[in-house]
């Protein structure tokens, strides 16, 4: 079960590494993380989407954050209504007679290409995970060069509808 | 720089000045530790400073012994170790203090700044070491930032759930000026430790004692570090429930207490373990459900509800579903369940079914005339010590013998390894506890194989002429390896016998320590007597049996109902 859980942290020497090693000690699968400076300078916020087996794993994982000195405030997003966006890049083989093909398939997605060169594109998208998944999918026959993906980064929606139950997107 | 005046607040001060002002302003009274290269600007000014300093014999001995002291005086333990090997050689002693709630404020030695990452002499990378082992740690990168990074040290390592701090404080570090300011607010916004209980829990909690017919309190360490040991006997009285102890609480109830089972687990009592097997309600207090203590987890008090008390929230459901969670300081929801008007209920028929498990499986063991028990070792030494001495050890057969039959009745007289098991703690811990209380009889006891760990300490107890009594278990083995390969690996005993024994009387002598031994339980008494009519240290090699078992037992994947050795 994935459950995205989002850690503000004071800014301070080794706080990533902490909280890392405090997954890699308690034994918690980390899918993805991404950290970034918030609206406070000194404060960072982490995103984390995490493989549990069950609840009482997520609930271990927070309160473990939680016990971080460094850390503020930790909280599972995953049954809230959340804005969640992951970004890629990826580079698609392409010769100019498949270029057009290419710009067909991905502008449903509204993925933009951010440069061309004689035998590849790369190829930029934003959005929830399953569309990055469903791209590179779509891109796999091509001949899909290298992907890098930033991970999921999410912010609880300004309205929270009481049944929102939004799980599934991830 | 003279400090012996009180430096006022925006003084210039050399790093490692700035390091023993801020001990003296916690109120250090000893620190444990060991020079080197990285420490030396450290050392230099400890020189003359009038701080009292014990030089161990090694630095695991030192942070062990910075334990022991922890433990009973209830003040951080503090810890000064070298770069590289120095701070390597502390981390059994920081896992230690960690998982057993050790209060610790520990400072290693680095290389400079300028240096760091280019492994350089004596370099290792010892926040990265011990980042899962410490509750918080500290690289000092700006020498104005001592004073508060010690500060908030001492606040951490001492509140909420204890545990030990590491500050890392690269040479430049000690050596450089900066400004010495101490009065700052703590400012920890990510740490706010919660010690007053929720209201509605507790209420909950009173509501289902009320209604239980078949309750158990199971008090922990948590009781002895919060201090509340009185509330706790004033509770479990006035609710006349009984009180089980996990290895770590033992001594926050009184053993001898009509209400007391004894001690749940692995070795515990079959009283203790069936109880709460067959509780319907358990109300733990300050203890974490280690797996010594829960056996199989699937069997694990299978119709109780379960109330944790604990002052770390990430305790409770971490091994067992709680349907009463109550964060707080042991002391404080006692205290807070003491003010709710508490309804007694009827539980006459579960005490007599304790009274009857009680009555018909004792701990037993059975003694010999041909040779030495262990256990009654242990009962004499209890009998000796008139059973208030402070007892330290390490960790196998000898510490579930004490656990066993040395009978706590008073708090903080019990200084053991519980959770990491650590061989070696018990003689350095011992010297902590006797400068933490200078007065107490203070009695080591360890196997063989421990001692051997950590007996460069001796050299310690000698140098400070501390009364420690030392009690050497000697079965030539390395017992509880020895008993788990005799039951679960068909006798073979794969390198846990050590017939090749060092003379302990002739170390006892290369220490200028008085050194008794004794194989005959008629010895015992009277090794055991001179030695505590000796005002000095004393070393005491008891030949003890060396095949006898802990029991009884609840074998490794068994549930607590399922004791094997419950009587002769």
């Amino acid at each position: 079960m994935k459950r995205i859980i989002t850690a503000t942290v004071l800014n301070r020497a080794g706080v990533l590494n902490r909280v890392t090693g405090l997954f890699t000690k308690r034994n918690f699968n980390i899918e993805s993380i991404s950290v970034g400076h918030t609206e406070s300078e000194d404060v960072s916020r982490m995103t984390f989407v995490v493989n549990v087996e069950h609840d009482n794993a997520a609930e271990q994982v927070i309160k473990q954050l939680n016990k971080q000195i460094d850390v503020l405030k930790v909280q599972d997003i995953t049954d809230q209504a959340v804005v969640s966006r992951e970004l890629a890049l990826m580079k698609v083989a392409s010769t100019p007679a498949s270029r057009n093909e290419l710009y067909a398939v991905i502008e449903p997605f509204r993925a933009t290409i951010i440069d061309v060169s004689r035998d590849s594109l790369i190829i930029q998208v934003t959005g929830e995970s399953s569309k990055i998944e469903a791209m590179i999918d779509l891109l796999q026959p091509y001949g899909l060069k290298e992907v890098t993906r930033t991970g999921t980064v999410a912010v609880p929606r300004g309205t929270q509808k009481a049944a929102a139950k939004l799980s599934s997107i991830i | 720089m003279q400090t012996k005046e009180p430096v006022s607040t925006g003084a210039q001060m050399n790093g490692a000045d700035m390091l023993i002002e801020s001990l003296r302003r916690e109120n250090v009274d000893v620190i444990f530790g060991y020079p080197g290269g990285a420490v030396l600007p450290i050392y230099d000014k400890l020189y003359g400073s009038g701080m009292f300093h014990v030089l161990a014999r090694h630095e695991q001995g030192g942070i062990h012994a910075a334990e022991g002291y922890a433990r009973i005086s209830g003040k951080p333990g503090v810890v000064i170790a070298t770069s590289g090997p120095g701070a390597t050689n502390i981390v059994t002693g920081l896992a230690d203090a960690m998982i057993d709630s050790l209060p610790l404020v520990v400072f290693t030695g680095q290389v400079a700044s300028s240096v760091i990452g280019s492994d350089a002499f004596q370099e290792a990378d010892v926040l990265g070491i011990t980042m899962p082992i410490t509750k918080h740690s500290y690289q000092v990168r700006n020498i104005s930032d001592m004073p508060r990074i010690i500060k908030e040290a001492f606040h951490i390592a001492t509140t909420g759930r204890p545990g030990p701090v590491l500050i890392d404080i690269p040479k430049d570090m000690a050596q450089g000026d900066g400004t010495f300011n101490y009065e700052g607010e703590i400012d920890l916004p990510g740490y706010q430790p919660t010690y007053f209980p929720n209201q509605l829990q507790v209420k909950k909690l009173t509501d289902a004692v009320a209604a239980a017919k078949q309750p158990v309190i199971l008090a922990g360490a948590g009781v002895l570090l919060s201090k509340g040991s009185e509330e706790l006997k004033n509770y479990a009285e006035r609710q006349n429930i009984p009180v089980i102890n996990t290895l770590l609480g033992l001594g926050c109830f009184p053993a001898d207490h009509p209400l007391h089972l004894g001690m749940a687990g692995m070795h515990g009592t079959y009283t203790a373990n069936m109880a709460i097997y067959e509780s319907d309600l358990l109300i733990s207090i300050g203890a974490r459900f280690d797996d010594r203590v829960t056996g199989n987890l699937k069997h694990f008090a299978p119709n109780a509800k379960i109330a944790h008390i604990d002052i770390d929230p990430a305790e409770i459901g971490k091994n067992v579903p709680t349907k009463i969670p109550i964060v707080g300081d042991a002391k404080e929801v006692l205290k807070q369940l003491l003010l709710q008007e508490g309804e007694v209920g009827d539980y006459t028929k579960w005490h007599e079914k304790l009274a009857a498990w009680k009555q018909e499986y004792p701990l037993w063991y059975q003694n010999s005339a041909d040779v030495l028990k262990p256990q009654k070792v242990v009962e004499l030494l209890h009998k000796y010590t008139n059973g208030d001495a402070v007892v330290t050890t390490d960790v196998g057969q000898h510490q579930m013998w004490v656990a066993q039959y040395y009978t706590f009745n008073n708090p903080d007289r019990w200084v053991t390894s519980g959770g990491l098991g650590t061989m070696g703690f018990g003689l350095p811990s011992a010297i902590g506890a006797q400068l933490a209380n200078k007065d107490k009889t203070v009695v080591a006891v360890v196997g063989d194989g421990g001692f051997q760990m950590t007996l460069q300490e001796l050299g310690v107890i000698r140098e400070l002429n501390l009364p420690v009594k030392v009690v050497v278990l000697n079965n030539q083995s390395l017992g509880m390896v020895r008993q788990w390969q005799e039951i679960f690996y068909e006798e073979r005993y794969s390198h846990s016998l050590i017939p090749n024994q060092p003379n302990l009387m002739k170390l006892a002598e290369a220490y200028d320590i008085k050194g008794l031994q004794a194989s005959t339980e008629e010895e015992a008494h009277a090794a055991l007597k001179e030695a505590m009519e000796t005002d000095g240290p004393v070393l005491l090699n008891f030949f003890v049996a060396p095949k006898e078992n802990v029991y009884p037992m609840v074998a490794p994947g068994k549930g607590l109902h399922e004791m094997v050795g419950v009587k002769p």
